[in-house]
């Protein structure tokens, strides 16, 4: 089992039940970002039509700023990096609002 | 709406290798790569070289003058947020002696513009600084959710930004401010100079990559402190902050995010950051032939079909006023008037068919005047 609490915001959160705050349990021995992604596409948007506002060729939409525990995913690996408990793992949209 | 703090984590990490560490200090963990220079830096270096970069910005332009007066353009959203916030926090680090107030434009636009102006009201608390809303309503009878219902939803952007520029510098005016701040950005910027590079828009291009603008006879000028901030840094730097802004997209622009000439800067980000700010270098260093040249030239070519027109047009250029409400305007009417003076028309006319629908009898009886036996 993995804990980990997913944020959507800077506005994303209009495509996840409008919830900006998501606290996951996700019964794996390892997860990672890749995996917890494709959990969050299958079971956190509700209208599939709107997985092209988080994910552009089956990779986060640039635009969108993933930081993982605060930091810039792109230093801690990307789709790579392994979950672990307790993770903060957060999702701002740049595009959004102005 | 109501604004939720981003959680702070939880996990850190014990061990730090050498490539973890922050380029600046050396000793905390980075957080974050510049998009501009890919050094890599912690959270407190970070807030120390975005700050310093933009007071460096602010100084070198002369921005501001020991006394002057200044209006932010506030509208709740990260930009301005974080623009008010700063330009608060560097006038009391580097004492620019500058008096800041807050200066919503209020469009009307229930369910958006209501929410996000909330925004602003508790950052006027937050940062203490005093705020002056001014709505279309109030200026032009018109309220943008009125509009919409005349106009239709796809204009609603081109009467959203004319009334809102002209709105600001009332405001300004209002307050007696000649000096208006805005959260424009490196990459908002990069994308005017895309835009008009693509239409050609040889006099746009020339404008738009200025830190301060200023048109002839205008009290008011305008400026851009957040030129070469790149939008990645202020929605990082609000979030570390844990900023309170508002995020939520105008109900008239659903789509606005997607497949614009935005979405073309933040590919081409992707493949290389630095290229947000050399598009803005290459639109600084674009230097034009001499105006006046240039405009002999396409006279003398476009001569035949502007005959009727040119007499006319040469005669107003920027720094007239509009004969109708005064406000600054390179045509005798401004935009804002024309515009208005359409709307009105569509207005009679809405009026006009509610009321015959709403007097049942009336219609009745005009519809059998017009049956024939
Ligand atoms: S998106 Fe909404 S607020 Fe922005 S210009 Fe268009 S109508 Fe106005
Ligand atoms: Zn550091
Ligand atoms: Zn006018």
């Amino acid at each position: 089992m993995i804990k980990v609490r997913v944020e959507f915001l800077g506005g994303l959160d209009v495509v996840f039940s409008k919830q900006r705050v998501h606290d996951l349990t996700i019964d794996a021995e390892e997860l990672s970002m890749q995996g917890l992604i494709d959990y969050i596409v299958q079971n956190l948007i509700t209208n599939k039509n709107d997985v092209d506002v988080f994910l552009e060729d089956d990779n986060i939409r640039p635009g969108i700023i993933t930081l993982i525990n605060d930091t810039d995913w792109e230093l801690e690996g990307e789709m790579e990096y392994e979950v672990c408990d307790g993770d903060v793992i957060s999702f701002t949209s740049t595009l959004h609002g102005g | 709406m109501s604004w939720v703090r981003p959680t702070d984590p939880v996990n850190v990490p014990k061990k730090l290798k050498v490539s973890q560490l922050c380029e600046i200090c050396h000793s905390r963990k980075a957080v974050l790569k510049r998009p501009k220079n890919l050094q890599k830096v912690c959270k407190e270096c970070f807030f120390y070289v975005f700050e310093t970069e933009i007071h460096n910005t602010i100084v070198s332009n002369n921005v501001f003058y020991r006394g002057e007066r200044v209006a932010i353009g506030a509208s709740g959203g990260k930009d301005s947020t974080v623009l008010a916030y700063l330009i608060k926090l560097l006038n009391e680090r580097h004492n620019y002696g500058i008096d800041i107030t807050l200066l919503s434009v209020d469009e009307g636009i229930v369910g958006y513009r209501d929410d996000s102006l909330a925004t602003v009201m508790r950052n006027q608390k937050q940062y203490n600084l005093p705020l002056e809303i001014v709505s279309f309503k109030e200026l032009y009878d018109w309220t943008m959710d009125e509009i919409v219902a005349v106009a239709g939803i796809r204009n609603s952007c081109t009467y959203c930004g004319i009334f809102r520029r002209q709105s600001l510098d009332r405001g300004a005016e209002k307050l007696e401010i000649q000096h208006v701040i805005t959260g424009h950005n490196a990459d908002d910027m990069a994308e005017t100079v895309l835009m008009n590079i693509l239409r050609g828009d040889i006099a746009r291009l020339e404008k738009s990559t200025a830190i301060i603008t200023q048109s002839k006879g205008s009290p008011i000028k305008r400026s851009k402190p957040f030129k070469y901030a790149y939008q990645k840094e202020i929605v990082l730097y609000a979030h570390y902050k844990k900023l309170d802004y508002f995020s939520t997209e105008c109900t008239y622009a659903p789509e606005a995010f997607r497949g614009t000439a935005r979405e073309l800067m933040k590919n081409l980000e992707a493949v290389r950051p630095s290229c947000i700010i050399d598009i803005i270098h290459s639109g600084e260093n674009l230097v034009l032939k001499d105006e006046n040249e240039r405009k002999k030239k396409q006279f003398t070519k476009n001569k035949n079909q502007e005959k009727a027109t040119s007499a006319k047009k040469s005669t107003f250029v920027d720094g007239n006023r509009c004969e109708k409400c005064g406000y600054l305007s390179s045509n005798k009417i401004c935009k804002a008037c024309t515009l208005l003076a359409d709307l009105e028309k569509s207005r009679s006319k809405i009026t006009l068919e509610n009321d015959t629908s709403m007097e049942g009898a009336a219609r009745v009886m005009r519809t059998l005047e017009h049956l024939s036996f």
